[in-house]
């Protein structure tokens, strides 16, 4: 199905701009959990939906914002291609436009890169209801700044994405996930080794007791690494990460808050109470914990990394990690030059942005 | 407006700041400063300054913010677009004595490094772990990796491997009021927007990078290149897509064309076909039966698409051998013509038929040899245009020349640059990209970091004003920012 709402879209924001009335951007709302809620009427982008280009041979599609994310990827697997970056869908609502506007990658994102890695260029619009194109459908262009990466985790608060174009791939031939059953330390020295060996790895997760390796590839190349690497083949390799990757997996099942911690893949595992799964060689940690957020944050800072709370906040604890007095300014500058009157999303990712 | 900078009033604020050795202001010591890879322009900044501290860069930007004293960075001065152009009444600031590796993680597979540090450098450091830094523009022996990230910058393994943000992990800048920002993080991703991207890219009009963190990757097992020479440019380009369609992503993907092949063969020997239209190599990387089993389905690709000749490379020494010819494409074409004159558009490989017929009909019309070399997996053409500046008129037409392929490059839903920025040069053609309200959007995000616009400015980013006298403003959807510019 594909429909062009990008009028109405703009017309809905002009009204919202002349009479400075907030606005919730919905995609396929599946990620209400994230972030704080939004105190405003709503804007609907789903019904701008669509596959408007897709060409194989130039390993580019373009497509509107409100596209099913399982559409899209329908579209492409037909041609034997996938979004590099995995994206998890968490309901079967999930749109290509929340997804960017999130950045939210899977498990290949340590070994193919994040969402923003892929996106080529977007349509936009902004704050005051112009309407803006960034980028482009080429895999290289320098020119202007990079405003469409901009919008990639900017959680619609720069502006309402409509149309994205993303770089994707072919899809690999062979996957095979091998399990080893190893303690924390020996899982991370695995994870490090095995990748700066050079072997195509595309996922790791350590669970507290296994070791699980994703190879992706060609036939051969995944055949020679799993000798090197060794264990069991597990049995139903596509299944495991999707249950990590959508968070289905048992470990998620709990009340208690869950906290994603990004860090440097070489800290030791913290120094924090709780349960921890690992993903992503160790850079990505699943944290279930009954820990204050005071204490979490400040361990990650003095790692470099941060903490987002991702589920189950049931204080009014800030989801997103704080940030530098420096960094805040900036942030609050480039909101008033996107939406000078804070109309789009306010309050998703930070206070007064 | 405001008044004119006091000269000695600046130089001895920077004297209380700076050895005298890092400051420079007589004629004759600035001139080696005047132009960077684009020596078509050339300007005499006011001074140069050479800090070697960051507490330096910081105290040298506050000076400047205080004084209103515009101030261009400059790493090696490779740059090809006239970004680290100096101006006449503002400072160029060298970053050129950072050249400290500070930290090398083997293990996370990162590298920590001051941004005066060459792109190869790090690579050379960090080779002893069987790592090295994917993104290797030709100038890699000598530009620096803060140019590198203000320009995005790719080489020939971008297809593969990526521009330099992908490459990235964190930087630090100082803003134009001297303040340290710590941009990215220690892993994968960063809380709040992606200043990481803005950055990147954003030739010196933001901040100036003082500390890059960049991702370092495992050697592959193996390589290996092919070299396919065809009897016409558009089988070539065909092939191209070929290749991609069969779900293979090379290392790198390099096309050239006739004039490109026998300029290059003259001057280092690489052994190509000088009778062929094109050639185009190939580098497959991986795993040794990876390589081995994509090699044969290559070679078939090429061979079904037209290829006259298809050549395995048969050992290192002949890889790089096929390699040395592309990578001195450049130096070689400077032989066979005083001067010459690099393009940097780019298109959807689809196109690449039509662009290049409609090139060959402008340089005909204008009678100016072109020679091809492109970076055929990614779109990103760079036509090398042969002139002679010492023929009055000829520069002119040049310019014109390659305007006229920018455009064109536009036209079928390309860029006019793929990877050597804007800067001064491509400023005009900057105003067919994008329509005012965009343009007035990027204006917005460069006062976000610098009010005054004392960074760099006159690049990268044309006023309205700019583009309304260069007649090619274009109106979207109707509707015009400012009609009063009209009258323009
Ligand atoms: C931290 C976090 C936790 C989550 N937890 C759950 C969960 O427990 N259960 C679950 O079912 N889902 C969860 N989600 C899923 C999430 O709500 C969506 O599934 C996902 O973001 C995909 O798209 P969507 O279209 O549903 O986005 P939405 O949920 O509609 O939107 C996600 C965000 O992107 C913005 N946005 C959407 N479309 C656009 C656009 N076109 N332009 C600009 N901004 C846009 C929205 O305003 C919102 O801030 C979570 C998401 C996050 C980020
Ligand atoms: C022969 C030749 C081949 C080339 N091949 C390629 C290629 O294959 N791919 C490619 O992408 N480019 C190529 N280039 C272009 C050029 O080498 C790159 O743009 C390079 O990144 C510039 O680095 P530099 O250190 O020389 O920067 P400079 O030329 O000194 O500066 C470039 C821009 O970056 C800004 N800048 C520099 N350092 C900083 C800093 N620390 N902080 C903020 N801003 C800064 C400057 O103000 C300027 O706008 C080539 C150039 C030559 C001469």
């Amino acid at each position: 199905m594909s429909k062009d709402n990008s009028q109405q879209i703009q017309a809905h924001i002009l009204d919202a701009y002349k009479i400075k009335k907030a606005l919730k951007i919905c995609g396929g709302n599946s990620k209400h959990f994230y972030g704080h809620e939004v105190d405003a009427g709503s804007l609907d982008v789903s019904e701008h939906k669509g596959i408007i280009s897709y060409e194989p041979t130039e390993l580019v599609v373009t497509v509107r914002a409100g596209t099913l994310l399982s559409e899209l990827e329908t579209t492409l697997h037909e041609s034997n291609q996938i979004l590099p970056f995995e994206p998890p869908h968490f309901t079967d609502k999930a749109t290509i436009g929340g997804t960017i506007a999130c950045n939210l990658s899977g498990p290949a994102r340590a070994y193919n890169g994040a969402a923003r890695d892929f996106v080529l260029g977007s349509r936009i619009i902004n704050g005051k209801a112009e309407d803006l194109k960034f980028g482009g459908q080429v895999m290289k262009n320098v020119a202007g700044y990079d405003a469409s990466r901009l919008m990639c985790g900017a959680m619609g608060t720069l502006g309402v994405i409509l149309d994205v174009s993303l770089k994707v791939l072919p899809k690999p031939e062979t996957e095979i996930t091998l399990a080893h059953q190893c303690d924390i330390n020996q899982a991370m020295y695995n994870m490090h080794q095995w990748v700066k060996q050079s072997l195509p790895v595309t996922a790791s997760c350590y669970d507290g007791s296994q070791l699980f390796i994703r190879l992706s590839g060609s036939d051969s190349s995944v055949n020679s690494a799993r000798k090197i690497i060794g264990g069991e083949v597990i049995e139903n390799s596509p299944l495991l990460w999707q249950q990590i990757k959508e968070q289905t997996h048992n470990f998620f099942k709990t009340d208690k808050a869950l906290w994603r911690l990004s860090l440097s893949s070489n800290n030791p595992p913290l120094d924090i109470p709780g349960d921890t799964l690992y993903e992503w060689g160790a850079a990505l940690r699943w944290l279930k914990t009954d820990s204050s957020s005071a204490e979490i944050r400040e361990k990650l800072e003095t790692v470099g990394g941060h903490a987002v709370l991702f589920r189950n906040n049931t204080s009014d604890t800030p989801a997103f990690h704080p940030l530098s007095d420096g960094l805040l300014n900036i942030h609050k500058k480039l909101k008033n030059a996107f939406d000078p009157q804070n109309i789009l999303n306010p309050g998703v990712m930070y206070k007064d942005i | 407006m405001t008044s004119p900078i006091d000269k000695s009033q600046l130089i001895s604020k920077l004297e209380s700041i700076l050895p005298s050795t890092s400051i420079l202001h007589q004629t004759e010591d600035l001139h080696p400063y005047e132009c960077d890879g684009l020596s078509a322009y050339r300007n005499l900044p006011l001074a140069v300054v050479l800090p070697n501290e960051i507490e330096q860069v910081q105290s040298i930007l506050k000076i400047c913010n205080e004084l209103d004293v515009p101030v261009v960075a400059r790493g090696a001065g490779t740059g090809l677009s006239g970004g680290a152009l100096p101006l006449s009444d503002g400072i160029l600031l060298s970053l050129a004595k950072f050249k400290e590796i500070i930290d090398i993680d083997p293990v996370q597979r990162v590298a920590r490094v001051q941004p005066g540090v060459r792109n190869l450098a790090i690579s050379d450091a960090v080779a002893r772990y069987d790592l090295y830094y994917a993104p290797d523009p030709s100038s890699q022996i000598a530009c620096t990796i803060g140019g590198n990230v203000a320009e995005n910058s790719g080489g020939v393994h971008c297809l593969k491997y990526g521009l330099t943000i992908h490459n990235i992990q964190q930087i630090k800048i100082i803003t134009i009021e001297g303040e340290l920002l710590t941009i990215g993080g220690s892993g994968l991703d960063s809380p709040g927007y992606d200043l990481l991207a803005l950055m990147t890219g954003s030739e010196g009009m933001l901040g100036v990078i003082v500390e890059v963190t960049v991702k370092l990757l495992p050697k592959p097992e193996s390589a290996q290149v092919i070299l396919a020479a065809f009897d016409d440019l558009i089988k070539a380009g065909k092939a191209v897509g070929d290749i991609i369609s069969a779900g293979i992503i090379p290392a790198g993907l390099e096309m050239m064309d006739k004039l490109a092949i026998q300029a290059a063969e003259d001057f280092v020997h690489a052994g190509y076909p000088t009778d062929a239209a094109a050639i185009l190599l190939c580098e497959l990387d991986g795993s040794q039966a990876e390589v081995k089993e994509n090699i044969k389905r290559v070679q078939h690709i090429l061979e079904v698409s037209g290829a006259t000749e298809v050549r395995i490379a048969q050992d290192e020494a002949e890889r790089e051998t096929f390699w040395k010819g592309r990578k001195a494409a450049f130096p070689a074409v400077g032989r066979i013509s005083p001067d010459y004159y690099c393009m940097d558009g780019t298109i959807p490989r689809k196109h690449l038929p039509q662009v290049l017929q409609t090139m060959a009909k402008l340089s005909a019309e204008y009678d100016l040899p072109v020679a091809n070399v492109f970076h055929a997996g990614d779109g990103n053409l760079h036509p090398l245009i042969l002139y002679d500046a010492n023929i009055p008129g000829e520069l002119e037409r040049t310019e014109d020349f390659g305007g006229k392929i920018l455009e064109l490059c536009v036209e079928v839903g390309g860029s006019i640059t793929g990877e050597h920025g804007v800067g001064l040069e491509k400023i005009n053609q900057m105003c067919v990209q994008f329509d005012a309200l965009e343009l007035t959007q990027f204006h917005a995000i460069k006062k976000a970091f610098d009010e005054k616009g004392l960074l760099n400015p006159g690049k990268a980013v044309p006023t309205l004003h700019r583009c309304a006298e260069f007649g090619a403003m274009h109106v979207h959807h109707g509707e015009l920012p400012h009609p009063e510019l009209e009258r323009f």
